[in-house]
């Protein structure tokens, strides 16, 4: 248990930058969660924590110890990776006890370890199986368990639910969370997958080509994303995001369609005509028989509780809505729930929040 | 899922295995049949009469100090060679398995040896090794060493040693190679996280998961140095001096062209058999039970 500092970390490979320059202060106990889309950089980041990659500039801190020159075996951390890793030729308990003991501890207090965290895990009966002889829960269980017995500083995490089914994924998901909570290590999650990043994370970093284009607790990147990336990223079905320009002053914003809407929290700085974009997610369009936006549906998703309605509005833009219930029309009137919009700076991306 | 074929009627299937069993009889299964009957057969020194003696070519064998010579030669120099040849192997396998400048020029320059006919591989160590000609044994003598392979059995041993193992460096190289590329990089960088040095991760790790190939290796690099190293022994040594090179597989050369003893040479020839093809039932009982994936 540690906190772990993350300090101006760059990378490149050869010409080609992969980070530019990552800050990141994690407290003891805390879990991180780094998502972003596949080449955004994150993995690279996680494998500089690590130890298997240099960083090209910056340093990695571990509970104020500046660990940047360090090996791997120096660092005191553990790591699950997305293919498991497990050692194929040793049995369940040997590939537990590998790290032990290299560690050089006595006999029976490696045995007592193993035993631990495979109760802990559910695995106590697989213990002399090969990992061959076990299915990809397990295998993942395992991972966990060498992980777990090490006791380290700090538990890093290779989007290691990839490669499970759906069910056991979000089942692995809830597990890992309780885990990590019941032991209080420093974690940090690496995956690609946004309902994991929102439910795992006590923070997330929203990574995107290369820079964290947002970091903060889940509710903080969902309600105010720092830029359209964000706002299209998390949230699913993707926010909508629609252009349009300033009007009346800052304190409305037209639609390229000529719908206007007010804005409910405040004028926004900039010239009349500023050209912005409105972000409002499909669950936040709502039907309204009167005035609104005529959407044609082009797609209708039931979900059962609801249905995701997939159209194009009179002036051509895409527009995704979420709507209780299960409606089928060739037309809909959806106006926004206007409380609930964001708004982005066209030309840069970045949220413009009321002056 | 293998697909099977049915064919109707057994014309065709005969038919079309013909050819294989056709050049499996002629070439494998005749002469080794005749090497079997003229191993219970002996010959005067005239090769006018034959007649049939049973075991007694076997027998006589056993009991003579010149073919136990050549036996004891065969484990010396069968077991050094399959060691240094894995040996080597291994080590180069692993610095190439590195990322390295100029790896791929490396790799290339490794396999080429194994296309060197054996005969010139043994003239190449003979202008290496020679006492007054090549550039080592030269160098040998300028050092102090009485070096002249052509007086000192242990030396020649050593020479024919380091020629055969040169020339399945690159075989064993290249399955080493790809063995070694076959172990996943997690796999290792798990290891590392869990605190194993470089030397450890080797040892417990790569290791254990080569061992399947390098058994495999093993049974071939026997095989080799039982029965492909004729070219070198003859082109080199002679088996001489004395007898210090004498393997069996050259004894089986000697006494059945240059001696004539046909009856022996055959006899020699049968054991030789038998020995190929328990090491080939070993290789395949155990390379089913050692996989680990």
């Amino acid at each position: 248990m540690a906190s772990l500092d993350i300090q101006g970390v760059q990378k490149s490979f050869g010409a080609t930058r992969v980070l530019h320059g990552i800050d990141l202060a994690i407290a003891d106990g805390e879990m991180i969660v780094v998502v972003g889309a596949s080449g955004c950089g994150k993995s690279t980041l996680l494998r500089i924590v690590a130890g298997l990659e240099t960083p090209s500039a910056g340093k990695v801190l571990i509970e104020g110890r500046d660990v940047t020159p360090l090996e791997p075996a120096d660092r005191d951390i553990a790591m699950v990776f997305q293919t498991y890793a497990l050692y194929p030729h040793m049995s369940v308990f040997d590939n537990m006890a590998y790290g032990l003991k290299i560690r050089g501890l006595p006999k029976a207090e490696i045995a007592a370890r193993v035993q631990e965290a495979a109760d802990l895990l559910s695995i106590g009966q697989l213990l002399q199986r090969k990992p061959r002889q076990l299915s990809g829960g397990q295998r993942q269980r395992v991972a966990m368990g060498r992980a777990i017995v090490r006791h380290p500083k700090l538990f890093l995490f290779d989007e290691p639910l990839s490669n499970l089914d759906a069910k056991l994924r979000v089942q692995m998901r809830a597990e890992i969370r309780r885990l990590q909570k019941r032991l209080k290590v420093t974690s940090l999650f690496v995956t690609h997958d946004q309902v994991e990043a929102m439910t795992l994370g006590d923070r997330l970093v929203v990574m995107h080509e290369g820079r964290a284009a947002q970091v903060g607790t889940p509710m903080e990147v969902w309600s105010r994303p720092a830029d359209t990336y964000v706002a299209s990223f998390i949230g699913s079905p993707a926010m909508n995001l629609l252009p349009a320009t300033l009007a009346e002053g800052g304190a409305a914003a037209r639609l390229a369609g000529g719908a206007l809407w007010r804005f409910a929290d405040g004028p926004r700085a900039g010239g009349e005509g500023m050209a912005v974009t409105l972000g409002i997610r499909p669950e936040h369009m709502l039907p309204d028989g009167a005035e609104g936006l005529a959407l044609s549906v082009e797609l209708a998703e039931p979900m059962g509780s609801e249905t995701v309605l997939h159209g194009i509005l009179p002036d051509g833009t895409a527009l995704t809505a979420r709507v209780p219930g299960v409606l089928a029309a060739e037309r809909v009137t959806l106006a926004p729930d206007l409380a609930a919009l964001h708004v982005f700076d066209a030309a840069s991306g970045r949220r413009i929040d009321p002056a | 899922m293998r697909k099977k074929v049915i064919f109707r009627g057994v014309a065709l299937p005969y038919l079309l295995l013909a050819p294989q069993l056709v050049i499996t009889a002629i070439f494998f299964f005749w002469p080794a049949g005749m090497a079997i009957w003229q191993s219970t057969l002996r010959q005067d020194a005239f090769g006018l009469r034959t007649e049939f003696v049973a075991l007694e070519n076997f027998l006589d064998l056993f009991s003579d100090p010149l073919y136990l010579n050549a036996a004891w030669n065969t484990v010396l120099f069968s077991s050094a060679v399959a060691a240094l040849a894995l040996g080597a192997a291994l080590f180069l396998a692993v610095q190439a398995d590195k990322h390295i400048r100029g790896a791929g020029l490396y790799k290339t320059m490794l396999i080429w040896p194994y296309a060197v006919a054996p005969a010139l591989a043994a003239v190449l160590w003979l202008f290496i090794f020679h006492p007054s000609i090549g550039l080592v044994g030269r160098g040998f003598a300028a050092i102090g060493i009485d070096w002249d392979y052509r007086l000192n059995g242990g030396q020649a041993m050593t020479m024919v040693i380091v020629a055969a193992a040169w020339k399945q460096v690159s075989y064993n190289f290249i399955f080493f190679l790809a063995g070694l590329q076959s172990i996943p990089t997690s796999v290792l960088e798990a290891a590392a996280i869990d605190g194993a040095r470089p030397m450890r991760r080797f040892w417990t790790v790569v290791f254990p998961l080569l061992s399947p190939t390098a058994f495999f290796l093993l049974v071939v690099n026997l095989v080799y140095a039982f029965f492909d190293t004729f070219g070198i022994i003859h082109a080199l040594t002679r088996g001489g001096p004395g007898n210090a090179t004498e393997t069996l597989i050259y004894k089986v050369y000697v006494d059945g062209v240059q001696n004539l003893n046909l009856g022996s040479s055959a006899a020699q020839s049968v054991i030789l058999m038998v020995i190929v093809i328990a090491l080939t039932a070993v290789q395949f009982r155990f390379i089913e039970r050692r996989v680990h994936y």
